[in-house]
């Protein structure tokens, strides 16, 4: 094979071991088919399979998220009750928070495309730990059936925020499910630190560190978080756990403590979480935007550089949620300037992806309309953020449906775009077998449609002065609620065609082929989908940067930036 | 980091099984040490919340804190404080004499360290009750006639929630040195190239001391 | 032009002015906002187009920033965020200081109603009447949860805390009735806990206070200026009054003062009295809802028992809110010595 040729068949990197053209071979079989009993799944090490059964877990309990907010938007469709009464409505929304965060945002892409892409990416056979692998998993469950049984038993009705002394003193059942959510945030910890070491010690040669792909960067900056902050909201859940069963009072004034402590110590975490949420999605979009504008990264060191500056700056701006809590001026005038800081890195990255499209050779493939979306969503997203950094301006739209609209812009915005272009880009690597792509065409467009529809009118109804977890609300705000549902609708509609044509893609898809974008990226090089150890034969070994796509008998190609 | 040369056959002590997922020993070492790292930072960052805690609350009743203080009981818990760096020295040792080899006397050095650690609990214990008959309960149990002042029955809470977590983790300490204490009995193979499960052991138990040390002269001290 | 603005944006009326300064930045932060999303996403749509792959496996140009673009990339946004936040938090200093000439108005947040008290005026709840013109100091507490008291109009807002004060001061620029919301998640009925501020011209103002100290019926405290604005559940004392019309309580009892049938409403509340059988019974929320159920229990001294039972004729909160109508007519007046018997005058 000639070494330097960029324009093999296939994308093939030089340097990897020979194999025949099929994705399997009779004594390597891909992960899917080798050990086919129940007890091989469930007990299996293979990170692959891990991400697979966290993904069908996942998708459950986005469905059963999903399902909460459609209950929330028709309730919204009239000022008065509609379909619920006030305590109802009330636990639906904290449980579309609770499982929408803890359940589906944390662990989705991390858990899922991180746990089967990372070791691929890095030329390993496995993550550091592949039986820390497995146990997460199972303590995610377990922290998963605990809150859901809480649900089903009382549910919660303090908004997924829980703040102190509402939470300490409601009735409803506050112990198990945040309970669960503290098992959860072991599971997170236990994957992040596995990503932290299998970046470290597990690289194939070859891999230096400004060679790693950049959704490697991204998982690394979001694993640090997950480890360095979730222990404190650890704590927390379970401290407030304790005193709604015992009523210490540490956060009751009452008894002498101070409720915006509370506030202090969950948005120590609850910040950078959100970090967590959306750094992979930042990562999954740096490499669909070179493998389908076939074009190295624009700024690799910016990027990259980046996403360790959000998980730093990211840990100093928490106050931003608290403007108008009673914290001192002086509290909120860092954590305002800090937080611009914070919003410079996002911009850098903007700005490299766009820089990533000019001049190269876009293939607009469902993956890449995901990123269209997600681009457009995260500017505007990104500086509706900003706007409610603005201390003067979040005096105004704290606690309104602005906030929630901004959020959601970047959580589903951002991260569930990401989310679904990771899921896209990679049905080939891990089934073997292709989606139509026609019908994900359509269905992305539905769902950015439908996200608009629903998530614009939200920014105005907040404008206008409607504060959020409102059940019933003046008269003056029904037009906007109203538009806002019928966009949810449309979401919905499109999650669903989503659904309908991936679960028809497992069963009737056509096969892929090993790569079938074409990509360059290092996780390209094993088989679609790839057997139990990820490589046949010797490790492979990654000469060149990922993503380089010139043609070397033209200009010349500098030293990887 | 401490070199694992394959020094062949030279000095005494067993291979240790090579995952197949690691490219060698030496990484897989590294690997494990690293892991343990990243963990015990998470754990320092678990007991943060509840320094802070304490400090907002010492800064809104220093006088209260201060006098809630004085009614802890000094020499136990200065006793325990000699006990728990003791036995930090002793599973210290444990480290050393896994790397030379010395099976029998890695046990006894955890034998000692999980020693100490129960009479730490049982010292815990005695002051643990002796609270209880005071009054000096958290929260609304607060009933100690010594000291009324408000924030007093806060100070109690972050007592028994600070040192209740930390006893827990010495719970957590004493089975995991009492695990490797039994492997190293059923298979006495430590050597230079084998020690790094002693090694994460220790460095286990090396934080709970250090967790103690902090929270010793907060609460008992000023 | 900036009505224009409003409109797009749904922005409430700008009533303080507070809310004059801020709307500015507002316009400008959006506009950028606007401007910068519409610039990325047709620069993005034309090199979709431009850019387009034309064959396969189609080779590209190795292209990386130079350090100039960079430093822009950096450089341009990070001027745009900092003045943001300079303009941003010098305004936000000045809605943190209150002026030294406010007038003060404690407000208490309360599952699920706002309790305003003017230090040398009236009590009341879910209305807050103010003069224009003039700042206003609200220190505002809760008594449970956390409650957050926000008027749109005026663009201000702040936390209720449990066991603290937090302040927060507005000068509202024109007469007018605003709605206050909760904004802070507290319970059942947090959805439900709105308020009003009535804004009134100086004059007026100085009207309705000395009509407070009068402590005439038709202008108390709670008259509620919009009755939109307001849950009817906040509005039991009106509906008690409604009902006390047509149950016809009104034959026997008077509500100002004077001498009938049966005691007058007017201040009784709340006070001491003597019973036929000598004891003395205060006048609570039990006492006068089992005058209302069975009347001939307890009867106050010099009045004869022809008060006939409502029992089944009033629903449980029919007789809530009559108490709350009874409660309504609070006197001002002090009593001075021991408390005994009935202490109240008849107002003139």
């Amino acid at each position: 094979m000639n070494p330097s040729s960029s324009t093999t068949a296939e994308g093939a990197l030089p340097g990897h071991g020979a194999h025949d053209a099929h994705g399997d071979h009779h004594d390597h079989p891909n992960y899917l088919v080798d050990g086919t009993t129940i007890k091989s799944w469930l007990l299996t090490v293979d990170h692959k399979r891990i991400a697979i059964m966290y993904l069908v877990w996942i998708l459950l309990f986005f469905l059963v998220g999903g399902i909460f907010a459609m209950a929330i938007r028709i309730e919204m469709l009239t000022p008065g009750p509609t379909i619920m009464d006030a305590m109802t409505y009330n636990r639906t929304f904290t449980l579309h928070g609770v499982i929408m965060i803890f359940l589906f945002m944390i662990p989705a892409i991390p858990a899922v495309f991180g746990n089967f892409v990372l070791p691929l990416m890095l030329g390993a056979k496995d993550v550091a730990f592949p039986k820390l692998n497995l146990a997460s998993l199972y303590i995610y469950l377990a922290g998963a059936f605990l809150a859901l049984w809480g649900m089903l038993n009382g549910g919660l009705d303090t908004g997924w925020t829980f703040y102190t002394p509402y939470s300490t003193h409601t009735t409803t059942s506050v112990a198990p499910v945040l309970f669960g959510a503290f098992i959860i945030g072991f599971s997170s910890i236990a994957t992040g630190l596995n990503f932290i070491v299998t970046i470290h010690t597990m690289r194939a040669p070859g891999i230096t560190w400004f060679k790693l792909p950049l959704f490697a960067w991204a998982l690394y900056a979001t694993s640090c978080i997950q480890v360095l902050a979730t222990p404190v909201i650890g704590l927390l859940l379970a401290v407030v756990t304790g005193e709604q069963l015992f009523q210490f009072g540490l956060f009751d004034p009452a008894r002498g403590g101070d409720p915006v402590l509370f506030q202090h110590l969950f948005w120590f975490y609850s910040h950078p979480a959100v970090y967590i949420m959306v750094l992979p999605s930042f990562g999954v979009m740096s490499e669909v935007v070179a493998t389908f504008s076939r074009k190295n990264i624009f700024g690799y060191r910016a990027v990259a550089y980046s996403s360790l500056g959000i998980a730093f700056v990211g840990f100093f701006v928490w106050g931003h949620h608290m403007f108008v809590s009673g914290q001192s001026t002086f509290d909120a005038g860092v954590f305002g300037v800090l937080t611009m800081l914070v919003g410079i890195f996002t911009a850098i990255k903007v700005f490299n992806w766009v820089g990533t499209v000019y001049k190269g050779a876009v293939d607009f493939k469902t993956p890449f309309a995901y990123f269209c979306g997600f681009l457009f969503f995260t500017v505007f997203g990104g500086m509706t953020g900003i706007a409610v950094a603005t201390t003067s301006l979040d005096v105004h739209w704290h606690d309104t449906y602005f906030v929630v609209a901004h959020f959601h812009f970047i959580m589903v915005g951002a991260t569930v775009m990401a989310f679904l272009a990771s899921i896209h880009y990679w049905f080939p690597k891990m089934f073997g077998k292709m989606y139509h792509e026609g019908w994900g065409l359509v269905a992305a467009a539905f769902i950015i449609l439908g996200f608009n529809a629903t998530f614009i009118p939200q920014f105005l109804v907040g404008n206008y002065g409607m504060p959020r977890r409102y059940f019933e609300y003046p008269e003056r705000f029904q037009a906007l609620n109203v538009a806002s549902s019928a966009g949810a609708s449309l979401l919905a509609f499109g999650f669903i065609i989503v659904a309908v044509y991936l679960t028809y893609a497992l069963a009737y898809g056509r096969a892929s082929g090993k790569n079938p974008w074409r990509s360059k990226g290092y996780e390209w090089v094993s088989d679609s989908p790839p057997p139990t150890h990820n490589f046949v034969g010797p490790q492979p070994t990654f000469p060149e940067e990922p993503h380089l796509y010139v043609d070397p008998k033209k200009a010349e190609v500098p030293d990887a930036v | 980091m401490q070199s694992s040369a394959h020094t062949a056959g030279a000095t005494p002590g067993g291979v240790p099984r090579l995952a197949g997922h690691f490219a060698s020993l030496e990484v897989q070492n590294h690997a494990a040490r690293l892991g343990m790292w990243l963990f015990l930072s998470t754990e320092i960052l678990l007991f943060a919340g509840l320094f802070v805690c304490y400090a907002v609350y010492r800064y809104a009743f220093p006088e209260a804190f201060a006098a809630s203080s004085r009614h802890l009981d000094l020499t136990f818990g200065t006793i325990n404080t000699i006990v728990l760096i003791t036995s930090s020295l002793t599973a210290a040792l444990a480290v050393h004499y896994a790397k030379e080899g010395k099976n029998k006397l890695v046990v006894w050095m955890f034998a000692l360290t999980i020693a100490m650690a129960g009479a730490f609990l049982v010292i815990k214990g005695f002051e643990y009750s002796h609270k209880f008959h005071e009054g000096a309960l958290p929260g609304p149990h607060y009933r100690m006639a010594a000291v009324q002042m408000a924030g007093a029955p806060l100070y109690f809470t972050i007592y028994f929630l600070a040192t209740g977590l930390h006893a827990f983790h010495v719970i957590v300490g004493m089975t995991v040195l009492g695990w490797l204490m039994v492997r190293v009995i059923r298979n006495p193979n430590l050597g230079p190239n084998n020690y790094t499960g002693i090694e994460l052991g220790s460095m286990y138990w090396h934080l709970v001391d250090l967790i103690w040390i902090f929270l010793f002269p907060l609460l008992y001290l000023i | 032009m900036s009505n224009l603005a409003d409109k797009i944006l749904f922005l409430p009326e700008r009533a303080s002015t507070f809310a004059e300064k801020v709307d500015d930045l507002h316009y400008f932060v959006v506009a950028v906002t606007m401007v910068s999303s519409i610039a990325v996403g047709l620069a993005a749509i034309f090199m979709f187009f431009r850019y387009r792959r034309r064959v396969p496996n189609q080779a590209t140009e190795y292209v990386v920033p130079n350090l100039p673009t960079e430093f822009l990339f950096v450089s341009v946004p990070l001027v745009f965020f900092l003045l943001w936040f300079a303009i941003g938090f010098r305004d936000f200093v000045w809605y943190t200081t209150p002026p030294k000439n406010t007038y003060d108005v404690y407000v208490m947040g309360k599952q699920w109603m706002w309790k305003f008290a003017y230090p040398e005026g009236p009590n009341g709840v879910n209305v807050l009447h103010v003069p224009a013109g003039r700042p206003v100091r609200l220190l505002i507490t809760s008594r449970d949860v956390l409650h957050s008291f926000f008027v749109p109009e005026f663009r201000v807002k702040m936390d209720a805390i449990p066991g603290r004060y937090t302040q927060l001061w507005f000068e509202a620029t024109k007469p007018g009735t605003y709605q206050v919301l909760c904004t802070e998640y507290c319970g059942l009925s947090h959805s439900k806990m709105w308020a009003e501020v009535v804004v009134l011209s100086p004059e007026d103002f100085e009207e309705w206070l000395k009509e407070q100290k009068r402590g005439r019926l038709a202008s108390r405290q709670d008259a509620l200026a919009d009755t939109s604005l307001v849950p009817p559940v906040a509005r039991m004392a009106e509906q008690g009054q409604h009902l006390a019309g047509t149950q016809g309580c009104f034959k026997c009892h008077t509500m100002d003062g004077a001498p009938h049938i049966g005691p007058t409403f007017l201040g009784m509340y709340d006070r001491v009295e003597k019973l036929e059988n000598g004891q003395t019974i205060r006048v609570d929320e039990a006492y006068i809802t089992q005058s209302m159920m069975d009347p001939g229990a307890h009867i106050v001294a010099g009045y004869k028992n022809v008060m006939p039972t409502f029992q089944g004729k009033l629903q449980g909160p029919e007789t809530a809110a009559i108490v709350e109508f009874i409660k309504s007519l609070r006197t001002q007046n002090v009593r001075e010595g021991a408390s005994e018997g009935p202490a109240y005058e008849p107002i003139q």
